[in-house]
């Protein structure tokens, strides 16, 4: 026979005040099972969890019912409570008798809460009945962890890792890391140089002695659970042996043919055997085999006849490696709203309409003007610029419903960046409303407007076209109510943030889930704002959504804590409210593993001592399995049950009903 | 069971009749609304007695055949908004496997009007209340479930 102690907690009078907790307290006397019962002031405070432990030991209890207030509160400190006592943590359940009944049923003869009090609390009795003993999970963890995107949130975390102790492998889809900051001129709103600021983490990454960076590679699949995944990555052929490779520049140097640079947002040609930028981290070029005639046609090998150590390889063919790690941080950046299909601003049609990583790249030092504000059409140093916010953001009709966030600080930046490159230039913005929320921005902002001059036109352009060399602008100024034409020498859109291409497919790969963008999706959006439902694969910087750098490089850093936590122990502690299987009358319908969220379950294959396959069965991952239940309510032979909520303890608690 | 069940319904104090309603709720939505219903001190009838489960696709369509049998007149099952499950697709389960099952009651001749499935979030006490009150009204109207009761003496 069991032997429960059952604690009716008065809250002070908040659950006294409508409840007769000495007459619940007396009627679980009745249960059978119950050998002590008491009701108490306050149950979470010292001298209540005290006296807690004492009936505990003294009544040699085997299990506790607390009524008290919600098991969302205190369940923990209970169970706590009862650990320290010598009684299995998981032999203590709470009844709910504040918040969905003291506080709910305002009846002051306390008859109505009474009532309702001793059904819950017997329903809790028979429920704990059926209740065993478990222990918690313990899961090895393998201590290296995989980074996906080597921009600037990918190398904190990489770097905040491995700074950790712990070995990081970090995959970057392009030749260098760098991402997207690698491009930016200067950075807002203290105007650093981006590159001077970025390069030497890029450096600290690729020196690293417990950081290993696969460049040009991309993640084909990912296989297991928080602590023992497998990862597949494809190392894309280079052409060129990262080992032999000196990045002595020869190759590029006498290569004959060019195509456009992705770097370089289509502005400026690169070689076909190149590397993005001149500090691209590897220091290795690759080539670019669509275009490469040797590679297309065998014609040329102009590189491999140059090339010193004979790293050249155009026989080279593409990799799979495969890693094992034990966390994952997702930190695939964002890319800019093809705004091809914003035909009234004359994207792609006007030469001298471009987006703002182009300007970016137009006033970057190492840019294809050498950090002149050139137009692209003829190279001519424009007089006036005019800058369109909210190209696709905030536009559900032709682009995205949600602010891009960051395009209102880079204008403002672009019109001072113009203005200190031409003195004599005019900066135009049309706007919707300026948002420059965070430290220092609204100061920056106020400071291209009347410092630097920036004519701010708050209005919306409907027409942008070419007129005799110039390109025209039509708007409308609302503040003076009136329509406004400017002819500008050159147009430059802020055009929307989007998830990166491909985005979704990666989420699948992984197992995290996306919005209607394709951004991924935080376990919570405030509370768990790095954490996705697949625990083990946390997030950082714009893959989630329009961020700034200093927001990035935060991410980037507590992704890595969330990571190092993990890695601080050998294994992982975890709840024990997992699913498990009767393997020996399961009859593999496999309903279950069809139904389970998260691919808990796996098929077992049952071998006899010949080594044939006599059957097969279920068996649930318990590092994977998150105990929703949906497997147990699936299965037709009822063999698979939920430690915790057993069918069982539940049957008991509605026959207690 | 049933001298049991005599007591009980006969609980309420003007001699009139009380139903008494099963709630199945998911720890992270539903469960954590009706607390928010407490926190913030709002009233509903206390017919209903809940039964927390980690997801409404936990949920086996027996547990509410076993509620009715146990003398409930109603019974509720709630979890979070589609899209909002905290295990992403349980709920999707909850609702599919309850549309079956609802038409297998109606094809038994259960009256639909004593089976009650909502969506209630976490953000949701009001709901909750409304639905609380809205599901006793019901089934206080379609009296004691009296068909179920006269099976089990058939049998």
């Amino acid at each position: 026979m069991a032997r429960i102690g059952v604690f009716i907690c008065q809250c002070g009078n908040n659950i006294e005040s409508t409840v007769d907790t000495k007459s619940v307290s007396e009627e679980m006397e009745k249960v059978p099972g119950v050998v002590f019962s008491c009701n108490y002031k306050f149950m979470c405070s010292s001298p209540g969890q005290e006296m807690l432990k004492e009936a505990i030991k003294k009544h040699k209890l085997d299990g506790v019912v607390v009524s008290a207030c919600s098991p969302h509160m205190h369940e923990k400190t209970f169970r706590k409570a009862c650990e320290s006592a010598g009684l299995n943590p998981y032999r203590c359940e709470i009844a709910n008798i504040r918040e969905q009944c003291s506080w709910v049923h305002h009846d002051k003869t306390k008859k109505t809460g009474t009532v309702k009090s001793n059904d819950l609390t017997r329903m809790t009795i028979e429920r704990l009945k059926r209740n065993r003993p478990l222990k918690k999970i313990n899961i090895p963890v393998n201590k290296r962890a995989l980074v996906i995107g080597g921009g600037i949130a990918g190398i904190q975390a990489a770097l905040d890792i491995a700074e950790g102790g712990r070995e990081v492998i970090l995959v970057e889809k392009e030749p260098s890391i760098g991402g997207n900051m690698a491009r930016l001129s200067e950075t807002f709103p203290t105007m650093d140089c981006s590159q001077c600021i970025l390069t030497p983490k890029m450096v600290e990454a690729e020196l690293h002695e417990r950081i290993k960076i696969y460049t040009y590679s991309e993640v084909e699949g990912l296989d297991g659970y928080i602590g023992n995944f497998t990862v597949r990555i494809r190392k894309k052929a280079k052409y060129v042996d990262e080992e032999l490779c000196t990045g002595c520049g020869e190759c590029i140097e006498k290569c004959p043919f060019k195509a456009s640079s992705e770097f370089e947002l289509g502005l400026n040609k690169r070689k076909v055997i190149y590397t993005p930028f001149p500090q691209a981290v590897p220091n290795i070029p690759v080539i670019d085999a669509p275009n490469c005639t040797m590679i297309q046609k065998g014609k040329c090998g102009v590189c491999a006849k140059v090339c010193g150590p004979k790293a050249i390889d155009f026989e080279q063919t593409d990799e799979i490696v495969e890693e094992k790690v034990g966390a994952v941080v997702v930190a695939t950046g964002y890319e800019l709203m093809p705004n091809e299909r914003f035909g009234e601003y004359g994207y792609g049609r006007i030469k001298d309409v471009i987006n703002g990583l182009q300007f970016e790249r137009l006033a970057s030092s190492s840019g294809p003007t050498g950090g002149e504000i050139r137009r692209p059409s003829d190279g001519k140093v424009p007089e006036s610029v005019v800058f369109i916010q909210c190209v696709g953001s905030r536009d559900e009709a032709k682009g995205v419903s949600y602010c891009s966030k960051i395009c209102c600080m880079y204008t403002a930046k672009h019109t001072m960046l113009y203005k200190h490159k031409v003195h004599e230039g005019q900066a135009y913005v049309f706007y919707m409303d300026i948002r420059a929320g965070g430290k220092r921005y609204e100061e920056f902002t106020r400071r291209a407007i009347e410092d630097e001059g920036a004519m701010y036109l708050r209005g919306r352009v409907s027409r942008v076209y070419e007129r005799g060399g110039k390109v025209v602008v039509q708007g409308a100024d609302t503040l003076s109510a009136s329509q406004v034409e400017i002819e500008a020498d050159m147009v430059v859109l802020a055009t929307a943030i989007v998830s990166r291409t491909g985005a979704d497919t990666l989420a699948q790969r992984l197992g995290i889930g996306y919005d209607r963008y394709r951004f991924y999706n935080e376990y919570h959006p405030k509370l768990r704002p790095v954490e996705t439902v697949n625990a083990g694969i946390y997030l950082a910087g714009a893959c989630v959504g329009p961020m700034d750098i200093p927001e990035s490089v935060s991410m980037g850093s507590a992704a890595a804590s969330k990571v190092l936590a993990l890695f601080s122990a050998d294994e992982m502690a975890r709840e024990p409210i997992v699913a498990g299987v009767d393997k020996t009358r399961c009859n593999a319908c496999w309903d279950c593993l069809v139904a389970c969220p998260y691919s808990a379950i796996e098929k077992e294959e049952v071998k006899n001592r010949q080594g044939e396959t006599v059957r097969w069965n279920a068996r649930v991952n318990e590092g994977v399995c998150q105990g929703c239940g949906v497997c147990v309510a699936a299965c037709r032979s009822k063999v698979i049950d939920l430690a915790g909520y057993t069918d069982e303890q539940v049957y008991a608690a509605i026959s207690a009903f | 069971m049933d001298e049991k069940d005599v007591s009980r319904t006969a609980q309420d104090s003007k001699g009139g009749f009380e139903p008494r309603i099963m709630a199945f709720v998911c720890n992270w939505c539903t469960y954590a609304g009706a607390d928010l219903a407490g926190t913030s001190r709002m009233e509903y009838k206390e017919n209903v007695r809940i039964v927390k489960l980690p997801c409404t696709g936990r949920i086996d369509p027996l547990f509410i055949i076993k509620a009715f049998e146990n003398g409930a007149d109603g019974v509720l099952v709630s979890g979070c908004h589609p899209g909002d499950c905290h295990y992403t697709t349980g709920n999707y389960h909850a609702r599919r496997r309850w549309i079956a099952f609802r038409s297998l009651m109606e094809f038994v001749g259960i009256d639909l009007r004593r089976l009650h499935f909502s969506w209630v979030s976490a953000s949701e006490a009001l709901k909750w209340v409304d639905l609380i009150n809205n599901v006793t009204d019901e089934v206080r109207k379609l009296g004691p479930f009296a068909e179920y009761k006269g099976l089990k003496q058939g049998w």
